[in-house]
């Protein structure tokens, strides 16, 4: 019924998805699994219309259809159930139902909230929610409200003609095991009525639900396997099987790294809600990757060293003096260089040319009463820029300019000039293109023998694996196991994602 | 056929929308400086005087320059104290409160140690001062611990200090009628009284604050990425209690020149400071959502405010059009200095 043919997309640098081939049919149900960035999120884009494929078809009943927007995807039966909620919660139920269609119920201008609720009744009772539509859409649980974004998708059944496609993105990620199965319950009820594609991480739900599971790695589909035949092992072997290319990761750099006192240690270190009874130890040298799947409290613990988060209990010791104060100021004073993910939002400020990013942590170094020796500020500059091969054709560059490779490398500048000696990287390599992965790896290994420790969020597994000295996995913010990483005794892929979901 | 896209590409490239944006205030200064004596020039014309363009007008003499001036010193005092806050991304609305207070208690301390320059009395002068920064220091602290959004934080401040004027007056007007103070205004140097040379030299300590101390980078910082900011270990909050505070320091500077300028200190001192110093700094191009400008493009700013104040005088319109204009002006400034593309939502 619903088909993507030979479906591309590219992006700059990046080939998203290549050549995918993919078909829903009517009443069936579809599971949809890979790694992170394998391709998952673009490929749903495109079916519910927020991307448009480069390449190849998209047809419903053999039309070839092309949707520039989300809504006339919608008004093609294809509806999307996002994983952040997309509820608006200081509207009522029936409000957020009918958000962008309220037109109907309005006579003369006024809106026939009698009407409305009746109808947000209807909607309701498909997905066997028993709530007056009138309730304000912050008092519902988690799970509830997952189930009035479904009645919301499922108006377009009185609203089209043809068949509904309803994607679910990560729907059981904060639900309780009962809550799952009501709605798989459901889900399997409403099959009469739409066809799903599910899309989640976790594989053995995946496999419980769908008929049939599509395996994306690297932008393809890998494999399609009908479930009855398939098991979990199965399906994680087809999303990480590759081999690594062991200079890439300049493995043959990685050297032992120093013995002696620990850099941070964390002594049964719990946050709230992010994570419990976290312990290890970072040496000199290191390279330690925090291995989880999103949310499962690897950035949490970053932030905690960073001293953005403050420990519930247990013990953070850096250094050898147990930190009491949790502040950036506090983790900065420390030697500690955060290098966050998103760049532009945390990474580099826009406006501010190279020299003045580089010196922001450190004002107080470049400043006699507050007055900046601005001449000292760009002798640095210079120095770090020859020595990190920054491109750039001038100190005074505004550094929103920059390629994304050289705004990381000012990044890094900006931490090592400081004379950080604990670096956290946080998916250092997301958005670079090849070449500017492998500065960002070589600069890993320059680090680790100037006797730098660095915990690393990587990007992929692959990197994970490649880059570090210690694996420690992480699921749901509990620890699962620890991973040596020498090189040719690295753990598999395989051996990760099997602690990791 | 190449030559010509090259060329276009390179003029493409000098015309950016940065650089439009940039220089776009100066070059309005300067046409709005050639365009009130062309209409003096037509309405001379039109009467059949005789006229030489520039040279017989009276908005393009030493003597209007002069009284331009003396008009905008006060403002860009204020103005030059908001463009620190607006470029950190916030905003301070306080100032017709603070500097009514600060002139009043200014007056009162004036008079009461002596009342004149050559007695104590001239410790009423670093007295106002302290508490120009004393209020704003209060409305920083508003602003970050309550986390008040500092439009309102400074809104209600600033009423706070117009009420609290009015109460230490009871309504009077307090006169400052020593000579030595008044030569702020009456003495000239240069055709220029000492008060524009006074301004001059606050204009270039806000300069030095901004680009040569690491406060002044923070304000950009704070501007320009806050999380950033406080990710590189900046102490934010401190940053935005010290812009404010630095703030009220310029506010009570404008106070006391604008004590000098007419001799009176009373509680409508403040008055039209609010609209004028905000005005001046958005259509000198320092952007509303911080990172971007500084006190140079104050001075434009508050100079072209002001250039079309005294501009419309001298051509006769009436003051409710300067308004007007001026209300279009900062739509049209923000307009053109808003990328939006960048922007989806504006609350």
């Amino acid at each position: 019924m619903y088909a993507l043919n030979t479906v591309d997309k590219h992006f700059p640098g990046v080939h998203a998805l290549k050549a995918v081939d993919f078909h829903v049919g009517r009443g069936e149900i579809v599971g949809l699994v890979g790694e992170n960035g394998a391709g998952k999120s673009t490929l749903m884009k495109i079916i519910y219309g927020a991307y448009q494929p480069d390449g190849g078809s998209i047809t419903i009943d053999g039309t070839t259809m092309r949707f520039q927007n989300p809504r006339q995807a919608m008004n093609h039966g294809i509806g999307m159930v996002f994983q952040e909620q997309s509820l608006i919660t200081n509207l009522t139920v029936m409000e957020n139902i009918f958000l962008g269609y309220e037109q109907q119920f309005v006579k003369f201008g006024i809106v026939d909230w009698r009407a409305m609720a009746k109808a947000a009744r209807h909607q309701l009772a498909k997905v066997k929610l028993d709530v007056d539509p009138a309730t304000v859409t912050s008092q519902l649980s988690f799970a509830q409200r997952q189930l009035v974004e479904l009645a919301k998708v499922l108006t377009l059944e009185e609203r089209i003609d043809g068949d509904l496609v309803i994607l679910l993105d990560e729907p059981t990620s904060v639900l309780a095991k009962e809550e799952v199965e009501l709605l798989f319950q459901l889900v399997r009820d409403l099959a009469k009525r739409a066809s799903f594609i599910f899309v989640s991480h976790r594989i053995d739900e995946v496999l419980e639900l769908s008929d049939r599971i599509y395996v994306m790695k690297d932008g393809a589909v890998v494999d399609v396997v009908v479930s009855d035949e398939a098991d979990v092992d199965d399906i994680q072997h087809k999303m990480v099987g590759r081999e690594i290319d062991k200079e890439y990761y300049r493995e043959q750099k990685q050297a032992p790294y120093a013995a002696g006192e620990a850099l941070i240690r964390f002594d049964n270190v719990s946050v709230d809600s992010r994570y419990r009874d976290i312990s290890f130890d970072l040496h000199r040298g290191e390279v330690l990757c925090l291995v989880g799947t999103e949310g499962s409290g690897r950035e949490a613990i970053l932030r905690t060293i960073f001293g953005l988060e403050t420990p519930t209990s247990g013990a953070v010791t850096i250094k050898g003096e147990q930190v009491t104060r949790f502040a950036a100021s506090a983790g900065v004073a420390r030697g500690v260089g955060y290098v966050p993910r998103e760049r532009k939002v945390e990474g580099i400020v826009n406006g501010m040319n190279v020299y003045e990013n580089m010196t922001l942590s450190q004002l107080d170094k470049y400043s006699d009463l507050g007055v900046l020796r601005v001449g000292d500020e760009k002798e640095m500059a210079k120095v770090w820029v020859d020595k990190l091969a920054i491109k750039t054709p001038d100190i005074r560059k505004d550094c929103g300019g920059l390629s994304g490779g050289n705004q990381q490398k000012v990044v890094l500048a900006k931490w090592r000039s400081g004379g950080s000696d604990v670096i956290l990287l946080d998916h250092p390599t997301r958005g670079l293109d090849i070449g500017a992965k492998e500065d960002v790896y070589e600069m890993v290994r320059e680090m680790n023998a100037a006797g730098v420790g660095i915990i690393l969020v990587a990007d992929t597994l692959e990197e994970a694996i490649g880059l570090s000295h210690t694996i420690i996995v992480i699921k749901d913010g509990e620890f699962q196991k620890r991973f040596d990483g020498t090189p040719g005794a690295k753990p598999s892929l395989y051996d990760l994602v099997h602690h990791m979901i | 056929m190449t030559d010509m896209s090259a060329q276009t590409e390179a003029l493409g490239s000098l015309l950016t929308r940065d650089r439009i944006a940039r220089w776009a205030p100066l070059l309005v200064l300067v046409a709005l400086v050639l365009l009130f004596p062309f209409f003096e020039f037509l309405a001379d014309l039109l009467a059949g005087k005789e006229h030489v363009y520039l040279l017989d007008s009276r908005f393009f003499s030493i003597r209007n320059g002069a009284r331009i001036g003396i008009a905008a010193t006060p403002a860009l005092m204020v103005a030059v104290g908001a463009t620190f806050i607006i470029i950190m991304g916030s905003i301070d609305l306080s100032m017709e409160g603070t500097v009514s207070v600060c002139a009043v208690l200014f007056a009162f301390a004036f008079l009461g140690w002596g009342g004149t320059l050559a007695s104590w009395a001239w410790l009423a002068i670093p007295l106002a001062l302290v508490v120009g920064a004393l209020l704003g220091f209060v409305n920083g602290m508003i602003h970050v611990r309550l986390k008040i959004p500092s439009f309102m934080a400074s809104l209600a401040m600033g009423f706070v200090g117009t009420g609290l004027a009015l109460l230490l007056t009871g309504g009077d007007r307090l006169r400052v009628e020593d000579e030595l103070f008044r030569s702020l205004l009456t003495v000239r140097w240069l055709n220029f009284p000492i008060m524009c040379y006074v301004a001059l030299a606050f204009l270039l300590l806000a300069w030095f604050i901004q680009s040569h101390t690491a406060l002044g980078r923070n304000f950009y910082a704070v501007g320009g990425g806050e999380q950033l900011a406080q990710s590189s270990g900046l102490n934010v909050a401190r940053v935005r209690v010290m812009g404010f505070t630095l703030a009220g320091i310029f506010f009570a500077v404008g106070a006391l020149l604008a004590v000098g300028r007419i001799g009176i200190a009373e509680t409508a001192t403040g008055n039209n400071f609010m609209f004028v110093s905000i005005t001046a700094v958005v259509v000198g191009g320092t952007a509303l959502w911080g990172g971007i400008g500084g006190v140079w493009n104050t001075l434009v700013g508050v100079l072209i405010v002001n250039v079309i104040n005294n501009g419309m005088v001298v051509i006769g319109l009436p003051s409710y059009v300067q308004d007007g204009v001026l209300g279009a002006l900062v739509i049209l400034a923000v307009a053109l200095s808003t990328n939006r593309k960048s922007v989806t939502f504006v609350k």
